[in-house]
């Protein structure tokens, strides 16, 4: 089964329940972490890393002997990352999607493909949980590639469950893609609502199953209680706001391991997910 | 004219407090515009409760479309898709496709074309505390760096008509496109940080970033007593990086409280010990960026 975990806002415990429910899983799990802007599963689990490699995007190459710099490349690249002078074409790498369009077009044959760093993917292990993370190199924009990376990684034997990056825009549909199910993990604020109500906008128009964990129970208000309610989506659990969660989750300790009770309650709730997920 | 200034709030890792201090800046500055470039989870109309004037649509992405009456089945489109947005029965999924063309240009029989799609609204509104620009990305857009883009275009076009010496961005989380857009032009950035292991990571990256782009950062640090230890290490790395930490949150359940009943903490809560700090931070932004007269 493949479970994502997302959420709208960011900072309501994505991670948290990410890594508390893999660690709690024990055997056959796979930790994906999509969140390559700014990946911090790997800072609560603790793995040992064996595998490193660079990833890589494709870029246009231009060979200046061979082109006459009619200007078709950049005419047709939607993603404005050509620029054709009289004398040379300039390639804004970042802007570049890889979609390949440039070299189609071009009359002349003048274009290869080269390759641009995006960042990097690692590869590692904390007991028996496999976790994939990828780091976005510090200037580059584009998420999705490397998230796309990430997921080529995934094992379909095991039970994998993917930590989605904030949000609701391509990285965050990137990630959650494909997936059998959707955790969503918010908080039961203002904030936390409305950025429920996006994501939970973007599940159903992609057709994803999806329940809700209310992290930091107790503090704001119901109204995500209600919503759900009305909706008729699932709480699949709460996490209570205790001072003992967030220290622990400040000094990057899973609660699960040091509070009594929490790994049985990760091991229901992923079963409850497969029954939600007909699986 | 004179140069309109841009300070723009960041945290890397969400949910550090960015629309909370930006809310309360807003409410603190005297004349600034005030831009949400979170545009795919923008919550600061909640606190700052803008009346509309313009709304303008977004069109920020293309969308291939197939003529089901045209086309023969030949799959070279499917074949030719960087982005596996064609379908095994040569549809268009709508979350992969990032319009780029490619299928229309080799289809053999013209039976592609490309739509534009509207995805998403960019609004001007007013505020009690002054002008504000936003914008809602449809939910599951691409794009957002385009649209944050618009909306600090707007927010650029109304300083300088109404002659406004600044402007303040509530950027996004992450350190990729829409927040690479966010801080464009910007004379500072002020990442605001929490004493976390995560928080830590993210805001290093962060403060990258803007280098990256040379753009100066300052630092503070949100419920920086719930481990005085973190915020010892964050307080190291920035002396260690001769970055400014210009304050240090406490932690208040008032912040939400206020936020539950749709004000700034400056506004629910003004003698309380966060609205006092955020206001000794504002204070030292203005002498940063050289305006007295805002505070």
């Amino acid at each position: 089964m493949i479970v994502s975990i997302a959420s709208g806002k960011g900072g309501t415990g994505k991670t948290s329940v990410a890594v508390n429910m893999a660690i709690s899983l024990g055997s056959n799990i796979q930790l994906l972490d999509c969140d390559v802007e700014e990946p911090n599963a790997h800072l609560l689990l603790h793995p040992k890393i064996i595998h490193e490699e660079p990833v890589y995007s494709l870029v246009p190459s231009i060979n200046e002997r061979l082109c006459d710099h009619c200007g078709k490349c950049a005419k047709f690249c939607p993603y404005n990352a050509l620029f054709v002078t009289p004398d040379e074409v300039l390639v804004f790498r970042e802007l570049c999607h890889g979609c390949g369009g440039c070299i189609l077009v071009c009359p002349k044959g003048a274009i290869a493909e080269g390759r641009h760093k995006i960042g990097k993917l690692s590869l590692g292990y904390a007991n028996s949980v496999e976790i994939v993370y990828g780091e976005l190199e510090v200037g580059e924009p584009m998420a999705t590639p490397l998230i796309r990376e990430v997921k080529r990684h995934m094992n379909k034997n095991r039970n994998v469950i993917l930590d989605a990056p904030p949000g609701a825009s391509c990285p965050m549909v990137e990630t959650v893609k494909n997936s059998d199910f959707c955790i969503l993990v918010t908080e039961p604020t203002p904030f936390g609502l409305h950025d429920l109500k996006v994501a939970v906008h973007v599940l159903e128009d992609m057709n994803i199953p999806l329940g809700v964990i209310v992290n930091r129970a107790g503090i704001g208000d119901k109204k995500v209680y209600e919503y759900c309610e009305k909706k008729n989506i699932p709480i699949l659990f709460e996490i209570p706001y205790q001072r003992k969660i967030a220290e622990l989750y400040s000094k990057g300790i899973p609660f699960s391991l040091e509070i009594p009770g929490w790994k049985e309650k990760f091991r229901k709730l992923f079963n409850e997910v497969k029954v939600l997920a007909g699986k | 004219m004179k140069q309109v200034k841009q300070i723009t709030i960041l945290s890397g890792k969400g949910g550090t407090g960015k629309t909370t201090l930006t809310a309360a800046f807003a409410a603190l500055a005297e004349d600034a515009v005030i831009a949400d470039c979170d545009v795919d989870a923008p919550d600061l109309h909640m606190l700052l409760h803008p009346k509309i004037i313009e709304k303008q649509e977004f069109k920020g992405s293309k969308l291939a479309v197939i003529n089901e009456n045209k086309c023969i089945k030949c799959g070279l489109c499917r074949e030719k898709c960087r982005f596996d947005a064609i379908t095994e029965d040569l549809k268009i999924d709508p979350f992969s496709c990032e319009g780029c063309g490619v299928c229309a240009i080799v289809c053999p029989v013209n039976a592609i074309t490309l739509t534009e799609q509207i995805s998403g609204y960019a609004y001007i509104s007013k505020t009690k505390f002054g002008f504000m620009v936003h914008a809602m990305l449809n939910p599951g857009e691409a794009n957002s760096g385009k649209l944050v883009t618009l909306v600090k275009q707007n927010a650029k076009t109304l300083a300088e008509n109404e002659d406004i010496p600044l402007i303040i961005v509530d950027g996004p989380p992450g350190i990729g496109c829409p927040v690479i857009a966010s801080i464009a032009d910007a004379d500072v950035g002020l990442v605001i940080s929490e004493p976390t292991m995560s928080g830590i990571h993210d805001l290093k990256r962060v403060i990258l970033l803007l280098k990256h782009f040379n753009i100066p950062s300052l630092v503070c640090i949100n419920m920086y007593d719930i481990n005085r230890d973190n915020t010892q290490k964050i307080l190291e790395f920035c002396r260690e990086n001769d970055i400014e930490v210009v304050g240090k949150i406490p932690f208040d359940s008032k912040v939400v409280e206020a936020m539950i009943n749709g004000k700034t903490i400056v506004e629910f809560s003004p003698e309380s010990n966060v609205t006092e700090e955020i206001r000794k931070i504002w204070e030292k932004l203005c002498n940063v960026l050289n305006l007295t007269g805002n505070c």
